[in-house]
């Protein structure tokens, strides 16, 4: 397992105004990275989504908390965490405690987040959700697509 | 985020062109400035997507939500010159089996 290389954290007011700086910086970062145009634009879409519904739904109306967004750049893949809970987080722990991402977890948050989640599964090699003081999602995307394909079939293996 | 709507005369007929990026912070006001067209029988919008640099599930949101007033009172939504990308994301979705979106102009 290859050790993180760079991470980089910011926490921004949990303001919809915000969600174009945060995916303005993940693009910057993908773009230096190596992804392709076609993944760049998957991972905006991506961040925005969990920060969407972070902004929308993590703090009643009158309250406006804060949103952390922690990238964790690796030599061959991209880690992103949104949580909304307003406190900083330990990006490895929180990371342990994700644990497995399993079929019955991703539906019940699809029911709750609705197309934004559905879209973030869709585009993001692995996701997974942590409902704990507040929402964090785990995403990672991979650079390239035989590494890709690659550590599925591990990945499939190691479950068989 | 920019808006340009234009009347046809007939008054049922609408063009809208819509610039920028369309997110949680722009859609609202996308929705506030579209829904109110919807508005009459037999309306039909057609937007042109063309110069939309940027979209994800709120921008989708508001047009679902416009389709649906539309197809309410037996209008019509046309979603026309999008891109690759907002294609996709249409058919991801499965949006793009409901509604009428192209990649061409739509007149």
């Amino acid at each position: 397992m290859k050790n993180v290389m760079d991470y980089v954290e910011m926490k921004f007011p949990a303001k919809a105004e915000y969600v174009g700086v945060i995916r303005l910086t993940i693009s910057g970062i993908a773009s230096r990275m190596g992804y392709t145009y076609e993944q760049i634009e998957d991972i905006k879409i991506a961040v925005s989504e969990a920060c969407t519904n972070a902004v929308q739904h993590a703090y009643p109306e009158d309250e406006v908390g804060e949103v952390i967004v922690g990238f964790g750049i690796y030599e061959d893949k991209l880690e992103m965490m949104v949580a909304d809970n307003g406190q900083s987080f330990n990006f490895l722990k929180t990371k342990e405690e994700l644990g497995p991402y399993t079929e019955s977890s991703t539906i019940d948050q699809l029911s709750e987040g609705g197309l934004g989640l559905f879209l973030i599964e869709t585009l993001m090699d692995e996701v997974r959700v942590l409902n704990r003081s507040g929402v964090t999602v785990f995403m990672v995307k991979y650079l390239g697509e035989e590494r890709e394909s690659h550590d599925k079939a591990t990945s499939d293996r190691e479950t068989n | 985020m920019k808006i340009n709507i234009e009347e046809h005369q007939n008054d049922k007929e609408m063009f809208v062109s819509v610039t920028g990026e369309i997110d949680a912070y722009t859609a609202p006001k996308l929705r506030e400035e579209l829904l109110p067209l919807s508005e009459g029988q037999g309306k039909t919008i057609t937007v042109n997507l063309k110069d939309v640099s940027y979209m994800d599930s709120t921008g989708l949101g508001v047009f679902v939500g416009l389709f649906k007033q539309l197809s309410k009172n037996e209008g019509e939504l046309r979603l026309v010159e999008l891109s690759d990308r907002l294609v996709r994301l249409f058919e991801l979705t499965g949006l793009s089996k409901i509604m009428n979106i192209s990649e061409d102009r739509g007149r």
